[in-house]
């Protein structure tokens, strides 16, 4: 009876006005012969019951406590006053923004949501969300595709292998063509990653030119965090800016809820999947927000539609912007460079491993180590560190290879006792 | 209601001899239907098009429909004025507010598409 | 309300971070940016004051009855919320999961979402369940990619999805993305798929049926059975929307009327908060034909371990790991607390309340079908606009009562369309009230129709000029 309001009277009561006598007369119109007799499940438990096995479940959990692991989803400080108004169930229980008038308080979020991310990102327009930066790469993908009326995607190699699996199984069925390299002729778009997977700071500014030149859309994908220091895709030149939005504000949580960024020119915003807040008035000219350009949407375009998508991420577009809004201006600018030079002090506490970015890094970098890096990793985890990710373990390296990232959250003492302790686990 | 001197699509754009040149624009049943129009796109002066081609788009708040060419011809002439007067659209659809202009049109490709007769037969049939 | 960047003021900053403890580490210029971000510069009570203050501008299901059709608004339980906080969840790296060293330090998530997968297959009747796809039409889009594969795998040629007229617009959508060409089937007077108009659209170029049952207009499909056999007759497999399965969970299974591959929507039927529009999660299930083909990696069982490995002829991956996980945890402590006999009761109270919201509203207005109705009823509203009000007023009137309005103009099938789903959790008492308002505002549109056109007077902001919003396009502050 958990979280049913009905007592037997009233149900007696509602049966009557119904007028039928028992409940199953309601279900009439299912076969006999496929109605259920019981599920195969345990009983109905109560909460504390619950609440136990999954706390057993949850400490069963046992990730090192120092994290070097990174490799797209990274361990940064969450302030407390984003879990604190996230969980506002008047932002927790409500649904889409249908009926603008008693959503507000969702629409405006969305819209200073998508401010946030055109100013982070350089750009002009942004949606209120995709699921996660994978497939936010797949919706640019297509995104181009339309624009440009060309079946070509190139895949540049700094692009999140993750990414690139989820590209190629999303587009199965579209009879599109995907290389990889940075060649952009004939090509709807190319998608690069800056900072690379392996964590490669790069200027894409000429690869931009080059895909204009020849007619293509230059997708980048983004680290937001970097975006506190690095130039902006808006500043390269890119046509669509996408990224995972988890580094701002959302728990790792083994792999989700997370939340695809999306941003794009002006001119592109009709070709843009996805919902769009924006503003107007009322009649008595008070200024209020509905979502807009709906028209493109399945709801309304079924096959025809820009997207599939309907439940999207709002509510963690909502914590991405409540983060943005604490860190503020000065406060992202700081949290990215504290995690540039914390990873360039740890690079170079590790002379005993070889550094394979042959250039700049931001908070990640990989190493050849003198052994198996799973075998160091292992040893790691036994003494309280996720030393970071086997690159072989996403065929993204040979068998030595770590990729380790960094963040606000390490401090010097962590990256020195770590440091030893990776030196003496690989070489000893 | 529907000219007699226009000829029509079943995806309800029209078309109409002017001068040499054959002007297209869509019909006052697509254009109520749409309701206050708030995009209009139109193809670039000098493209190649066949009949049934993509050329455009056209938006409201409610729906949201590509144009089609109702002829093959190079488009000659946009009308850049609309795009800044979309109420036109609903107001003088069959008139004021043709999308562009067609030249090089093959007469004999029109003959599939409706008159005016047929075309209003058409649409009894659509709204049963 | 102000904007949050109205509020902000040179210099002033919510958060401060420890001092750094490592040397600055230069960058070339041409790599940086040339301005900071501009983004809001404010203390923490802006902020906190700031976003208590626009959430007091939402209607959700924990301030207000919120009986919008097809989208099953139910009470979010709080527990499963504690469930998805605990650090030993929500502070996980995703990538223990790639590397098999790291297998042992996530193993109670790995069981956890084994045990979540099993459970969904048992309700639903399938054989398998990935949690992969993160909303429900992402599930529609893994379902049909599945299909797809199927089909290549046997070598056969077929280009066509049949989706009924009823169906959500992501149905067709997403087999569009799958590649497939959509072909509908109509709707028979009585809301539902006939025999013969379904042959008639039926033939060996059919790749997939997908079906949402009860469907749209809120009624089990009688021919459900005889429809799958003639599908299954041309090897056309049977796709199940779980968007409704609320209305039948614990009653009867999918797997049983025939179907091959499904999603479930774990924030509408498995009371996961629907958090504005998302996130979702939506785990596609399979019977047989199917079990190869699924994404992959997977959690499975080996003896007494549970290991990842990907399927045989799997499709590839929809999310980067195991799909939106801590949206799986809250359905999880969902399911455990309410165990078999409790999802039995979802259903059977998530049906007596439309049911009972219908006998009360006939009174005074018009059921889009004559009989059938279980976990949501379908209203017309075509007398109302006689009358001079469109379902659209009638909405608006709701929310100066304190209800979130129906679903309106969806299905696209039923003109003037009304749809209200109640859910099982919701009171006599509040359905009670909700009817009452709904009676009075029939009543008002039969005085004096025009009374609604300036509705809702309550809210923030009254309608919104939506054609400005179009043409205006201001997206970004």
């Amino acid at each position: 009876m958990s979280w049913i309001s009905t007592t037997p009277a009233e149900r007696e009561e509602m049966l009557a006005a119904i007028g039928v006598e028992t409940i199953d007369d309601l279900f009439a119109t299912i076969p006999e012969s496929v109605r259920l007799k019981g599920l195969d499940l345990p009983g109905s438990k109560s909460e504390m019951a619950v609440a136990k096995a999954v706390a057993d479940l949850a400490s069963r959990n046992t990730p090192g406590v120092v994290s070097f692991l990174g490799g797209g989803y990274y361990d940064h400080y969450i302030p407390a006053a984003v879990d604190a108004l996230a969980s506002r169930s008047e932002f927790l229980t409500a649904y889409t923004p249908y009926q603008p008038e008693c959503s507000q308080g969702t629409l405006q979020a969305i819209y200073e949501y998508q401010s946030a991310i055109c100013r982070l990102a350089g750009m002009d327009v942004a949606n209120a969300s995709l699921y996660d930066g994978g497939t936010a790469v797949f919706e640019a993908a297509t995104m181009a595709v339309r624009a440009t009326r060309r079946e070509r995607i190139v895949c540049a190699p700094s692009l999140n292998p993750l990414y690139r699996r989820m590209l190629a199984t999303h587009m199965a069925n579209l009879g599109l063509e995907i290389l990889d390299g940075d060649n952009a002729e004939g090509a709807a778009c190319v998608i690069a990653q800056n900072p690379s997977f392996l964590g490669d700071i790069q200027d894409l500014t000429d690869l931009a030119a080059r895909c204009h030149e020849h007619g293509a859309l230059l997708v980048v994908s983004f680290y937001p965090i970097s975006l506190g220091l690095l130039k902006s895709p808006g500043e390269m030149g890119a046509d669509i800016a996408v990224g995972e939005g988890q580094s701002l504000g959302l728990p790792l949580g083994f792999g989700g809820p997370y939340l695809g960024i999306m941003a794009t020119r002006k001119n592109l915003i009709r070709k843009m999947p996805g919902r769009i807040a924006a503003a107007t008035a009322d009649a008595e000219g008070r200024r209020g927000y509905v979502l807009t350009l709906q028209a493109r949407e399945q709801h309304i375009r079924r096959e025809k539609a820009m997207s599939n998508i309907c439940s999207n991420e709002a509510h963690c577009a909502l914590r991405t912007l409540i983060y943005l809004c604490m860190l503020g201006k000065e406060g992202l600018r700081e949290v990215a460079a504290q995690c540039h030079a914390k990873a360039e002090y740890l690079k170079s506490r590790l002379g005993f491993a070889e550094t394979l970015n042959a250039g700049p890094t931001f908070n990640e970098f990989a190493v050849r180590l003198p052994r198996n890096a799973a075998d160091v990793a292992q040893r790691l985890l036994d003494q309280g560190y996720t030393a970071g990710l086997p690159l072989a373990s996403l065929d993204a390296g040979g068998p030595n290879d770590l990729l380790i990232a960094v963040t606000e959250q390490r401090t010097r003492k962590e990256m020195d006792e770590f440091a030893a302790a990776l030196e003496n686990a690989s070489c000893h | 209601m529907y000219p007699s001197n226009l000829r029509y699509s079943k995806t309800h754009e029209w078309i109409r001899a002017e001068e040499g040149q054959w002007a297209v624009g869509i019909t006052a049943y697509a254009a109520e239907h749409l309701g206050e129009v708030t995009y209009l796109e139109l193809p670039e002066p000098g493209t190649e098009v066949k009949a049934g081609d993509e050329v455009g788009a056209i938006e409201s708040v409610k729906a949201a429909s590509e144009i089609y060419s109702p002829a093959g011809g190079t488009v000659a002439e946009v009308n850049e004025a609309l795009t800044d007067n979309l109420e036109r659209i609903g107001a003088s659809p069959h008139d004021e507010a043709w999308f562009f202009k067609l030249t090089g049109v093959d007469e004999d490709e029109l003959a599939g598409l409706m008159d005016a007769a047929a075309y209003e037969k058409y649409l009894a049939e659509l709204d049963e | 309300m102000s904007l949050i960047f109205e509020q902000s003021r040179c210099g002033r900053r919510a958060m401060k971070l420890e001092p750094l403890d490592v040397p600055e580490a230069p960058l070339a210029d041409a790599l940086c940016r040339q301005s900071p971000a501009e983004l809001p510069e404010v203390s923490e009570l802006d902020v906190v004051r700031h976003f208590t203050n626009l959430s007091r501008k939402n209607f959700g299901v924990d301030s207000h009855f919120y009986p919008l059709g097809s989208c099953t608004m139910k009470y979010n339980p709080k527990i499963a919320d504690v469930a998805a906080g605990l650090p030993g969840f929500a502070g996980l790296h995703p990538h223990l999961a790639t590397e098999h060293t790291y297998w042992p330090a996530c193993g109670g998530a790995l069981a956890l979402i084994h045990e979540t997968e099993r459970l969904l297959a048992e309700i639903a009747g399938m054989r398998q369940v990935s949690l992969q796809p993160m909303a429900g039409a992402h599930g529609e889009l893994a379902g049909t990619l599945l299909i797809a594969a199927y089909h290549r795998d046997k070598g056969n040629r077929k280009d066509t999805i049949i989706v009924p007229d009823s169906a959500h617009g992501t149905n067709p959508a997403s087999a569009a993305i799958a590649g497939y060409k959509v072909v509908e089937v109509p709707s028979d007077k009585d809301g539902t798929i006939h025999v013969d108009s379904f042959r008639a659209v039926l033939n060996e170029s059919v790749a997939g049926v997908m079906l949402t049952c009860p469907n749209t207009h809120g009624l089990f499909e009688p021919a459900v059975q005889e429809l799958a056999k003639l599908a299954h007759e041309v090897d056309a497999l049977m796709y199940y929307d779980g968007a409704n399965l609320n209305a039948i969970i614990g009653k009867c299974r999918p797997g049983d009327l025939g179907f091959d591959v499904m999603h479930f929507n774990l924030h509408k039927t498995f009371g996961t908060p629907h958090g504005m529009g998302g996130p979702g999660s939506g785990p596609v299930g399979v019977g047989e034909r199917l079990e190869p083909f699924l994404p992959g990696p997977r959690v499975i069982r080996a003896g007494e371990d549970l290991r990842i490995a990907v399927p045989p002829k799997s499709i590839g991956q929809m999310a980067p790991f195991f799909g939106n996980f801590l949206v799986a945890v809250r359905a999880y402590a969902y399911i455990l607390q309410l165990g078999g006999e409790g999802l039995r009761e979802v259903a059977e109270n998530a049906v007596l309340n439309a049911n009972y919201m219908l006998a009360r509203l006939r009174a005074a207005y018009q059921p889009a079908f004559e009989s059938g109705f279980m976990h949501e009823c379908v209203l017309t509203g075509t007398p109302q606009a006689k009358q001079g009000a469109r379902a659209l007023d009638i909405a608006k009137a709701l929310l100066d009562y304190g209800f979130h309005a129906p679903t309106v103009y969806f299905p696209l099938t039923v003109k003037e369309s009304l749809m209200i789903e109640p859910t099982e959790t919701e009171s006599k008492a509040t359905l009670d009230a909700f009817c009452e308002a709904m009676l009075e505002i029939a009543a008002a549109i039969e005085k004096d129709a025009a009374s609604l056109a300036d509705a809702p007077r309550t809210t923030p902001v009254g309608r919104l000029d939506e054609v400005r919003a179009a043409k205006e396009l201001d997206v970004a502050y």
